[in-house]
């Protein structure tokens, strides 16, 4: 995937590793599927998914993703936020 | 959040049966066992026995009863002891022998 610039959209992938097998997963669950707004690129990282089982780990894009707080956990007041580290393979544009 | 959703244990943010308790966010002084087990990490991390990825995905695969029940660095020597002998860095038997001398 093409890096993607600060203020684009992108959604979460809806998806759940966790019932296929052990996983390592740094996407928290309650952002699955969700809609957010990317804020800065941190950089590239060896995938955690695979350090995690000692195998060889691709560098993939870790970014900043804002998400509107109140209607991802149905509390806070209006134009709260999440602020949260998602990497690129689990972003798609929005 | 009452989202019936397949999470993870250890994936508790926004999770309902914890939003309703008060967060303790008092300071706990650590215990030597506390600090040893810390040592002992970073020693094998040092060595290059097992990463922080395979503590955490070690932790993240404690049954859940267990999760609850053990403290934060029990689940540590919990997610410890499963790499190591994972990997053969001991055995089953070397764990009970010294287990037995203790």
């Amino acid at each position: 995937m093409a890096d993607l610039a600060p203020g684009a959209r992108v959604r979460v992938n809806d998806d759940w590793p966790e019932t296929r097998g052990p996983v390592h997963v740094r996407t928290p669950h309650y952002l699955r599927g969700q809609p957010g707004t990317v804020v800065r690129r941190f950089g590239e990282f060896p995938n955690p998914e695979d350090l995690a089982f000692g195998r060889p780990a691709a560098r993939r894009v870790l970014y900043h993703v804002a998400f509107d707080q109140p209607s991802v956990w149905q509390e806070g007041s209006a134009g709260d936020q999440l602020l949260v580290e998602i990497y690129e393979h689990w972003l798609e544009p929005a | 959040m009452d989202k019936d959703v397949p999470r993870a244990t250890h994936d508790l943010g926004g999770a309902a049966k914890f939003m309703c308790e008060a967060v303790d966010v008092e300071p706990h002084a650590l215990t030597d066992f506390d600090k040893e087990v810390d040592a002992l990490r970073a020693i094998l991390g040092q060595k290059r026995v097992m990463t922080v990825d395979e503590l955490r995905r070690g932790i993240e695969a404690i049954p859940e009863a267990d999760y609850h029940r053990l403290s934060y660095y029990r689940r540590w020597i919990r997610s410890i002891t499963d790499n190591l002998l994972a990997k053969g860095v001991v055995t089953e038997a070397e764990l009970r022998a010294t287990l037995e001398r203790v």
